[in-house]
């Protein structure tokens, strides 16, 4: 009789084997056709005519120089977002001043705002007739339709992933622990240094790296205000674009595969960390 | 005072060669000989002409160097005609434009003035070193029987062209049908705009450029029907293969004239005149001319090209711009301009009802 009702009793918290495996099947198929079936293609394509052809890619300036520019570009805009996005979300966590939720809601913008539309706004400033545009001809400073340009419009998009990542884990963290260390004789700084910066560490690079994969990935907000030269101002994705478009499509894939491998590296560092780090992660992080 | 002098021209040099690499830039400021100097010309031009400049701008800068001795590297950007003219109103410093057609090079001249109003009178023939048309491309063995402009505008045909707005061969395509219309029904302009009607409410997705709708047609493998540059359509069969398309000419079409010009504010600005002068000059030479015809354009002087390129071009009877529809200012006011017979006949999404 026991072994009866055992069968048929079951805990209101575990759903039926059926249901379970058709969730986890659900669950598997999505994954490998929204994310790893592209990406599978754009290695396949990329190795379609064997890898001499794939490599010949990278055997041109142009592509080379989108590869630069690129690098260039996270290497200036993942640091400027770096000291933003801490800045911002300490003075957001640890202190009340006016104006505080209209901070909060600008550093969302750019993540409800179209990355078009953000090239555009840009354009409508530092354009040959826009706001600035006069005063910058006038000093021969050149900002869209070159470096400056494509750094700030990605700066702007890849704004809010440092600072969003930290918020939520700072004012979580409150106070107390600066506190104990002002009253204890520490400076502003050293509390910082010592207190909130070891406690933010993880959360910070997991920051970085997804405010670095996109940085390097933007291509609305960046083709606007890039002018598609190509070895001037071209950047891997944009390149990618013009080699599809020149029917050049082995070139194409080779660059986006690149441009996936970066990703892919990207993403394999956050995993180390995960796996190396994971208890530490576990209890500060939200992903 | 005069200690100034020597450091300002310095700066110059090393704005003059600020676009080639860093190194090359400050070898040639210390050096007293500015030809030396190497430099680099940003071409902005349109669509489809990305093969061809590739070929024409090595071919000048080996010409450039054997006369002058200096070197000169190329940039192109391309896109959409319309959309490039844009951007070099707002800021894209072009030395020269090589654009689909004289109205988008006319508002840069008329949005900021960074080109000279006489631009087309600086060059011969226009200042079109090349001209071509519209064509029409079909799937092999044309399963849908398109054999002229009518074909395209009956019930059920799928047609790509780009947009209008954004593209200067569309702005092409658009008065070609519309000219055809016009000769047919002895120039009622209520007729055209009818049939051109027709033709877009077949179109599924306008692209922002040329190149965008043949991959839309070629890779995508949507539509019946491309309208295309005549290059475009004859690069499109030799990509992929005569097995794959037909190119069908119709029995009228437009006179394309795709205009080339300095940018004065931006050569006077660099000090690049002259070799942005010398390099628009060199599509005139035989040399380029025979480039331009292999390159599926129909070129200046055919004469100067393979006899068997010029060959390839069919006899058809085009319209020019000037005589059908006044000149490009006023076609873009009757047609391209807001609130203009394209915003008046064309509605997004009328394909799919």
């Amino acid at each position: 009789m026991s072994d009866v009702s055992r069968a048929t009793f079951r805990s209101p918290l575990q759903e039926s084997l059926a249901v379970r495996w058709l969730l986890i099947l659900v669950a598997v198929a999505f994954l490998a056709l929204v994310v790893l079936l592209p990406l599978a293609a754009v290695f396949s394509e990329a190795l379609r005519k064997g890898p001499e052809a794939a490599l010949a890619a990278f055997d041109d300036e142009a592509t080379w120089s989108a590869v630069t520019l690129t690098l260039t570009v996270a290497a200036i805009t993942v640091p400027a977002n770096l000291v933003f996005g801490v800045a911002a979300a300490w003075a957001i966590a640890k202190f009340e001043f006016p104006g505080k939720s209209l901070l909060i809601t600008l550093i969302d913008l750019p993540f409800s705002v179209s990355p078009v539309v953000s090239g555009l706004v840009f354009v409508l400033v530092f354009g040959s007739h826009g706001l600035l545009g006069p005063l910058l001809s006038a000093w021969n400073i050149k900002i869209i339709f070159a470096l400056p340009g494509i750094v700030l419009a990605t700066t702007f998009v890849t704004l809010p992933f440092i600072a969003r990542e930290l918020i939520p884990l700072m004012q979580e963290q409150g106070t107390a622990e600066e506190e104990a260390a002002l009253t204890l004789g520490a400076s502003g700084l050293k509390a910082f240094l010592t207190v909130t910066l070891p406690n933010i560490r993880w959360a910070l690079l997991y920051g970085v790296l997804l405010c670095n994969a996109r940085a390097m990935g933007e291509f609305g907000a960046v083709a606007v205000v890039s002018g598609h030269i190509r070895g001037l101002t071209n950047t891997m994705p944009l390149h990618v674009e013009i080699l599809y478009n020149e029917y050049n499509f082995v070139g194409a894939f080779a660059v986006a595969a690149l441009l996936a491998l970066l990703a892919l590296v990207t993403l394999g560092a956050k995993s180390l960390l995960e796996w190396r780090y994971g208890d530490a992660l576990a209890g500060k992080s939200r992903h | 005072m005069t200690r100034h002098v020597p450091a300002l021209s310095r700066r110059a040099l090393l704005a003059y060669g600020a676009g080639a690499a860093g190194t090359a830039a400050l070898i040639g400021a210390s050096r007293p000989v500015r030809a030396q100097a190497p430099v680099t010309l940003v071409n902005v031009s349109y669509d489809p002409t990305r093969e061809l400049y590739r070929f024409l701008n090595e071919a000048f800068a080996k010409h450039w160097r054997e006369k002058s001795g200096q070197q000169v590297t190329i940039r192109t950007s391309h896109g959409g005609s319309g959309r490039q003219a844009r951007s070099v109103i707002d800021g894209l410093e072009a030395d020269v434009v090589t654009l689909a057609l004289g109205g988008d090079i006319d508002a840069i001249v008329e949005n900021g003035g960074k080109i000279a109003a006489n631009w087309q009178s600086r060059l011969p023939n226009n200042s079109s070193p090349y001209t071509s048309t519209i064509v029409l491309l079909v799937r092999k063995g044309n399963p849908k029987q398109i054999r002229d402009w009518a074909d395209l505008a009956k019930p059920g045909i799928s047609v790509i062209t780009p947009n209008p707005k954004t593209s200067g061969g569309a702005r092409w395509n658009y008065l070609a049908a519309w000219a055809y219309e016009l000769a047919r029904t002895n120039g009622d302009a209520a007729k055209a705009k009818a049939f051109v009607e027709a033709i877009y409410r077949n179109v599924p997705v306008l692209d922002t450029g040329a190149r965008g709708s043949t991959t839309t047609f070629v890779q995508r493998n949507l539509g019946d029907v491309l309208i295309a540059w005549e290059n475009e359509a004859y690069l499109s069969v030799q990509e992929f293969g005569a097995d794959k398309f037909d190119i069908i000419t119709p029995s009228l079409s437009i006179l394309a004239e795709p205009p080339v010009t300095v940018v004065d504010q931006v050569v006077d600005k660099r000090g690049t005149r002259a070799v942005a002068q010398a390099y628009l000059e060199f599509l005139y030479t035989p040399e380029a001319q025979k480039i331009i015809a292999k390159n599926f354009y129909r070129p200046f002087k055919p004469e100067a090209a393979d006899p068997a390129d010029i060959a390839r071009f069919p006899q058809l009877k085009l319209v020019t711009i000037d005589q059908q529809f006044g000149g490009w200012a006023k076609a873009h006011k009757d047609h391209f301009a807001d609130g203009a017979s394209f915003d008046q006949i064309y509605r997004p999404g009328a394909a799919t009802r």
